[in-house]
């Protein structure tokens, strides 16, 4: 089959080497669907953060699946001889190199457990936020008129208030437990999801491909799965890995007022809540938690500002360039 | 101007209104206040007579129209903790929170606007680097364990700072810093990347030729025009204050809007919380509704001329566009 000339219209089949508005006049070089993913994974390995901040987060996400099993009763284990002992100690063997708490309990032990609570809430948390609000505003803003309208207020209600407080008043209403957190953090992180969606397919419904798909008959469900959903995909992703930092900075704050995880089940916001008391006497207590949150939000964020680049076919060649000359070639007009 | 302002006031009381219906039926869902300030071998009667005396025996839409009625008649109750009316508990916390939140805002915007135009003048500079950290910091770093190793290392170890209070201008620098850090963050970025683009404008080209001075050049013709996208993020970030404020009050004792709202959902006081919900949702609408106005005045195409066209009406709905994206702020390099 020989290709059809430029100035026909083309169907893109899966919508995915679409560019994005004002960069269709560059000739991008066509990005080729089938060995997508190990050229992600290429340009991963070229970018020194980037990889950095895949390898601790694959480490976090190790832990929190196989470490409370390693770690066994030790995050449980009272042990009055050894409380608040200060960290990197020698001689008190590998469980108590970040030192213990007021009940003698190791920290590496707590730590590793309170990985897996985190991560428990927050990653359901950005899941369900992420499936919702990115269906519901790639619908309302494919199908505009009404269904958009009341969709956009209804995220603005959400938005208009702090969601901090409305998480307060909400799990003080029904008993905080994990699945009420989870609950109330992908409530309100909703409407980020569903305006970035809604903006984007918004402008979508209007592209020659959709009124193509839609001249053939297509039905706006298989419109937007097929076309729309896919052009739109990577952005929520990058979205959502942003969302994830501040899921878990939300469980965090909120298990440090006492209304998110409550003991004797562990977080890391709660670890800090905890420690605060003796922030006097034992630093550890609380540093060390926090700098699991910075260490693995960091991470996230990195990784998701290379993704944005990455995802996109119009900034993509900047990641292929060595260093140095990436820096050279980008102008001011560009980095926005 | 007037029908635009009025479309925006409906436009914005709405979820105001949703907002206050929805805590006071949540609030009444927290259980009956009389278990918790009744001792707790009080008869029956005592019990009966307490819920009756304070209306909670009533359906919930009665007690809600004698709230609605009373606000009308700027009554809102009397805390059930002190018997205070709720709304002068309200009023006096909350210029300890605009005082706190106010200087963090101002702060915030001057570091902003000076660090962020720095920044877009020189592209990879000192100024680009300390944004790019700065907005990375304030994207993951918990704003309380912040505030706690602020003690940790400024109240406990060196001393220089009270750990907590309303004292003397060194109790306000733990409190602000904590406070600064998130908003800062936010529009150092959003001022670079606004100052980016503007500075590759045409009419900055024109401003250099015919021999403006550079300081003229940034803070007249570049600024100006890179002020609206700040200013659309200025709402979120309020009430993304807020948020921190609860936080930051409650951590270093700080007697705001904040902890009065824990302290009143924690002990069930309805009236207060009530009064402090409706405060803060108040002061963050007339905050939009300034905002909007800003807008107007800095961007003559929001600015509807009598009749407003379809093309106006689209290019508000682009120059909101922003406010959408505006978590997409770049963090790395």
């Amino acid at each position: 089959m020989s290709k059809p000339p430029r100035n026909v219209i083309q169907l893109p089949t899966g919508g995915r080497a679409v560019a994005p508005p004002g960069t269709e006049a560059i000739a991008l070089p066509r990005p080729d669907v089938a060995d997508k993913k190990i050229s992600l994974f290429h340009l991963l390995f070229k970018d020194r953060f980037a990889t950095a901040a895949a390898i601790v987060l694959v480490f976090v996400g190790l832990t929190a699946l196989f470490g409370p099993m390693l770690m066994g009763d030790l995050a449980t284990r009272q042990d009055l001889s050894a409380t608040n002992r200060p960290p990197f100690s020698h001689g008190d063997g590998w469980a108590f190199i970040l030192g213990s708490d007021s009940l003698g309990r190791s920290m590496v032990a707590r730590l590793v457990v309170a990985t897996q609570t985190t991560l428990s809430v927050a990653l359901p948390a950005v899941a369900v936020s992420l499936v919702i609000g990115s269906l519901w505003g790639v619908w309302a803003g494919y199908h505009r008129g009404i269904r958009e309208t009341i969709s956009m207020r209804i995220a603005d209600v959400i938005m208009s208030f702090p969601s901090l407080l409305l998480a307060v008043v909400i799990l003080y209403v029904f008993s905080p437990s994990a699945a009420n957190i989870v609950l109330i953090l992908a409530v309100t992180r909703i409407p980020i999801y569903l305006r970035t969606a809604r903006a984007e397919s918004a402008e979508l419904q209007s592209r020659t491909f959709v009124d193509a798909a839609r001249t053939f008959g297509t039905k706006p469900n298989a419109i937007i799965r097929r076309h729309v959903i896919p052009v739109v995909l990577p952005t929520l992703l990058t979205l959502a890995t942003l969302e994830f930092c501040y899921v878990m900075l939300a469980e965090s704050s909120l298990s440090f007022l006492g209304i998110g995880i409550q003991p004797p089940d562990v977080s890391w916001g709660l670890m800090v809540a905890q420690g605060r008391q003796y922030l006097q006497t034992a630093w550890w207590l609380s540093l060390f938690p926090g700098l699991a949150i910075v260490l693995t939000t960091v991470a996230a964020n990195v990784l998701a500002s290379w993704l944005r680049i990455a995802t996109d076919p119009a900034q993509r060649w900047r990641l292929t360039l060595p260093r140095k000359r990436m820096i050279m070639r980008i102008s001011p007009k560009e980095v926005q | 101007m007037l029908t635009f302002l009025r479309r925006r006031i409906v436009s914005s009381a709405l979820p105001l209104l949703v907002v206050v219906l929805g805590v006071f039926a949540l609030a009444r869902l927290t259980g009956n206040p009389a278990s918790l300030y009744l001792p707790l071998n009080a008869t029956e009667q005592m019990r009966a007579d307490f819920t009756e005396k304070n209306g909670l025996d009533n359906p919930i839409w009665v007690q809600m129209a004698d709230y609605f009625a009373g606000v009308l008649r700027l009554d809102f109750g009397q805390s059930l903790r002190t018997g205070e009316s709720a709304a002068a508990m309200a009023l006096r916390a909350f210029p300890a929170t605009l005082q706190l939140a106010g200087t963090t805002m101002l702060l915030a915007v001057v570091l902003a606007v000076i660090v962020g135009s720095w920044a877009a003048l020189k592209p990879n500079g000192l100024a680009d680097r300390i944004s790019s950290f700065v907005s990375m910091a304030a994207a993951s770093v918990p704003d309380f364990w912040l505030a706690i190793m602020g003690i940790w290392v400024f109240a406990i170890t060196l001393g220089w700072l009270p750990t907590s209070g309303v004292g003397g201008l060194s109790s306000w620098v733990l409190p602000i810093l904590t406070l600064l850090l998130r908003p800062f963050g936010v529009l150092v970025q959003i001022v670079r990347g606004a100052m980016v683009s503007s500075l590759s404008e045409p009419y900055i080209k024109l401003a250099r030729s015919k021999g403006a001075s550079e300081f003229r050049v940034v803070t007249r013709h570049a600024l100006r025009n890179a002020a609206a996208p700040a200013l659309t993020v200025a709402g979120d970030l309020a009430v993304g204050l807020i948020n921190g404020a609860v936080v930051v009050e409650s951590i270093f004792g700080w007697p705001g809007i904040g902890k009065l709202m824990i302290d009143s959902i924690l002990q069930r006081d309805f009236a207060v919380l009530q009064a402090a919900v409706l405060l803060t949702a108040i002061s963050i609408f007339i905050l939009n509704i300034l905002i909007d106005l800003g807008y107007a005045g800095l961007d003559a195409r929001v600015r509807p001329a009598g009749k407003r066209s379809k093309a106006s009406k689209a290019a508000t709905a682009v120059l909101t566009e922003p406010k959408e994206g505006k978590r997409y702020v770049q963090t790395a390099p």
